[in-house]
């Protein structure tokens, strides 16, 4: 293949191989939270309907799945990738740990995926084929499916980031890590903090994109009656899951100081080997001086961590360069930007519940257009509370044991990974395209069949009658 | 070495990713078929019958992709590392159109105009047609064996190495077989003139897969020493090829006599015997060096540590009646004809 055989740039295969997997990871974790998120969402709808019988939540509970039909489509096309991924581009990496990763990966296949995949065409297309109760089982069982996902995925991942309950065997290229103790592996010491973060930024997606749409049809006067209750529901998730992500989040950032404290001082940027640590509200971090400029509370992290604002707390000198983080700026951003939105994730939902008590909730025409807008939030704090974490684990992909330089395949070319990767960016841009477009189309046509002004006025029992008996 | 009921663990592990692939190939192969005809049905109504006949399921064979996928990573990493970076080119093919193709059945109801159908409407099937013939293909390129050196590293690393004469037979093989399959599941799904033109191209699936398949058993035979050897030394062994063969032709009778759901499972089972085919060919060899037989990749020099693979032989224990128990669920609710709602794609 001559046509790209001179070097692209200067990037070598393992940049290549590292764009290739963030670029397609990054695209694809914008899908599995709203399906986890959505299936929450669905599932409560749904047992509404049965406990109370209101066709309104019969409605609610098809529409969004249509919506998570859209997101788990595209979430699962772009999961396989992965898997693939790990032998195609990471093939030492593949060898090192297949005794670990790949046990997780299969028992997500064979324990999360298979439930998740063997009730959605129920869940889609079973509406009129099985009884209520029996959909509403499959509803709960792709819901937790996703969940269990999660778990085994970031399960593996967590090995990576604490390895535990196995032994090195062999050296150089044939050094791979051996299972000495399964449940000492599942159970490594950031597994059960990490699980439960993703867990809740995932519910926070799905809760948020509810009250996005909803919110959306309140201020423009359509489909009201159904989407206050669904409004209001969303709500209650959204406060419950933003609050209690603040102390799973704390909870991380206490495991990360002592078991990655490299990770944990470039998120703060926080360099002299053994001193008392600031927190920053936001700032820059420059490398080279090893400054931090902005807004902080000095000895901030030292109280987070120790309740005293004078503990030391081990900065990167502590580290060998080459043991470092290469994006400290970074890591610190991506930090920051998730933390400053989950605190105004909080802070919004807080404030709507609030509004409810007062009963002034939907007289509130900006606020809920801030909601409207508010469903992008989780999706970047989730996208860079994961950048933060995996560029905050480098120079290592299995920490302190295997590096990211040498993991990659070398049986692979700079040239079959520029094609691959341009190809990927084609069909995704492609997808993203249809997702957006779609989801739009959806939205836009709205739960059910009405007439284009006023359908407020119009009562509720008939329209849901007509949708009835039009299905 | 460890063992259960007289077989090592990697031996088992052997047996239990054979028959994970024999499911995907089972199960996939009939979705994939499918889609490969999908252009020659003309009109709209015959293409949302069709694709809507792999609606609720596409999605759940699939999970026997990504549990196979798994379970070599798990059960033998080092054939797992090696095997998708030397065939790198190929796999990104079949994950851009594994890709394009769950889409496309996805969004192709999703607007009326023409234009959005039909592009859909050819992303489906010809996705579906290279994804059959790329399995087949990376089939081929391990029956052949690939140049690995020393460290179980390849040594080829071209774009087009994968294509060869014999992963081209091999590929086309796949995709006429899977083809045949194909349309003998949608002869159980669907009716009327659908139903009518099916049978037709049923058969001419039926002859390519014939055809292609003698061509391919006579270059192994002829060329292929390391695989043909095991049969030479052991002539018992043609009982796989051979049932193969009677399975493959017990369909055609079984069509004329309108049986096609027993149509479909000697179809299944024409599938299942090839695999176990190629099992028989390979083993305890997973891949063969071209450059040094000390460097193939077997059962042994792969395979994960023992307690990994009876942590694992304990989870797929538990979790295959399970997913089994789904499957069986699934299609006993989606089973007949099949019959458009509000809900179909």
């Amino acid at each position: 293949m001559y046509l790209c055989s001179t070097k692209f740039f200067t990037m070598d295969t393992e940049i290549l191989a590292r764009i290739q997997f963030a670029f397609t990871i990054a695209f694809h974790y914008i899908y599995p939270p709203l399906s986890i998120g959505l299936g929450l969402l669905m599932v409560l709808f749904e047992s509404m309907y049965i406990r109370t019988k209101n066709k309104k939540y019969h409605i609610l509970a098809k529409f969004w799945t249509k919506i998570f039909a859209l997101t788990f489509g595209i979430g699962v096309v772009t999961g396989i990738v992965m898997e693939f991924e790990f032998g195609t581009n990471w093939a030492v990496y593949s060898r090192y740990v297949g005794d670990v990763f790949g046990s997780a990966l299969a028992a997500e296949g064979i324990f999360a995926f298979a439930l998740e995949s063997g009730f959605l065409g129920i869940l889609l297309f079973g509406w009129n084929r099985v009884k209520p109760w029996v959909h509403l089982v499959s509803t709960i069982g792709v819901f937790l499916g996703s969940m269990f996902s999660a778990v085994w995925i970031v399960v593996a991942n967590s090995w990576q980031q604490t390895p535990a309950g196995y032994q090195i065997v062999g050296e150089g290229l044939n050094a791979r890590a051996e299972i000495t103790d399964f449940w000492a592996m599942v159970f490594n010491p950031s597994s059960v903090d990490r699980v439960l973060h993703v867990w809740l930024g995932a519910l926070l997606a799905g809760a948020f994109l509810v009250l996005s749409v909803h919110a959306y049809y309140i201020v423009k006067n359509r489909f009201v009656e159904i989407s206050k209750p669904a409004f209001k529901i969303a709500l209650v998730v959204a406060a419950v899951f933003s609050l209690a992500q603040l102390y799973t989040g704390h909870h991380s950032a206490e495991g990360v100081a002592v078991n990655q404290p490299a990770k944990l001082a470039a998120m703060e940027g926080h360099f002299k080997a053994s001193a008392p640590a600031d927190l920053y509200l936001f700032g820059w971090v420059d490398k080279e001086s090893q400054e931090v400029t902005g807004l902080k509370i000095p000895g901030g992290l030292s109280f987070l961590l120790h309740y005293d604002t004078e503990a030391p707390v081990t900065g990167l000198n502590a580290f060998p360069e080459e043991d470092r983080p290469g994006q400290i700026n970074a890591v610190f951003q991506f930090y920051h930007i998730m933390i400053a939105i989950g605190m105004i994730l909080i802070g919004l939902s807080l404030y709507g519940v609030f509004l409810w008590w007062k009963g002034k909730l939907f007289r509130k025409k900006g606020l809920l257009w801030v909601f409207v807008f508010a469903a992008i939030l989780p999706q970047i704090a989730n996208q860079a509370g994961w950048f933060a974490a995996e560029m905050g684990r480098q120079p290592w992909v299995v920490y302190g044991h295997l590096r990211t330089n040498e993991a990659f395949s070398q049986a692979v070319t700079d040239n079959q990974i520029l094609f691959s990767l341009i190809l990927f960016m084609i069909v995704y841009a492609f997808l993203f395209l249809l997702f957006i477009y779609l989801l739009n189309k959806k939205i836009q046509h709205g739960p059910y069949e009405a007439s284009k002004k006023d359908d407020n006025d119009r009562p509720l029992n008939k329209e849901i009658t007509q949708v009835v008996i039009g299905n | 070495m460890e063992t259960f009921l007289g077989l090592d663990y990697p031996t088992w592990w052997f047996l239990v990713i054979g028959g994970l692939f024999s499911g995907y190939a089972i199960l996939d192969g009939f979705d994939f078929g499918a889609g490969a005809w999908h252009l020659f049905f003309k009109k709209d109504h015959s293409r949302r019958i069709a694709m809507n006949a792999v609606g609720p399921v596409w999605d759940g064979n699939e999970v026997w992709l990504v549990i196979g996928g798994g379970a070599l990573f798990a059960g033998f990493p080092v054939m797992y590392a090696t095997f998708f970076s030397s065939m790198y080119i190929p796999f990104m093919l079949f994950l851009v159109f594994l890709i394009l193709r769950g889409i496309s059945i996805e969004v192709r109801g999703k607007e009326e105009w023409p234009w959005w159908r039909n592009m859909f409407d050819i992303i489906y099937s010809v996705s579906s047609i290279m994804l059959a013939f790329l399995l087949g293909v990376v089939l081929g390129n391990v029956l052949q064996g690939l140049a690995i050196g020393p460290e179980y590293q390849y040594q080829g690393a071209g774009f087009f190495e994968f294509l060869n004469p014999y992963s081209l037979l091999t590929g086309f093989t796949t995709l006429f077989l899977f083809m045949t399959h194909g349309a003998i599941y949608l002869l159980v799904k669907t009716e009327g003139r659908l139903f009518a033109k099916l049978t037709i191209l049923m058969k001419r699936g039926l002859i390519l897969f014939m055809v292609f398949f003698g061509i391919t058993t006579m270059y192994t035979l002829l060329y292929i020493p390391h695989l043909s050897d095991d049969f030479k030394a052991n002539p018992v062994l043609f009982a796989a090829p051979l049932i193969t063969f009677l399975s493959i032709a017990n369909v055609p009778r079984l069509a004329n006599k309108k049986r096609y759901k027993l149509a479909f499972i000697f179809s299944s089972i024409t599938i299942a015997s090839m695999l176990v085919l190629v099992a028989i060919e390979l083993y305890p060899t997973l891949l063969f060096s071209t450059v040094n037989a000390q460097y193939n990749i077997d059962i042994y020099n792969a395979a994960a540590s023992e307690g990994s693979m009876e942590n694992m032989l304990i989870i797929v224990a538990i979790g295959t009646p399970l997913v089994l128990g789904y499957t069986y669920f699934v299609y006993r609710t989606f089973r007949g004809k099949v019959q458009l709602d509000e809900t179909s794609y």
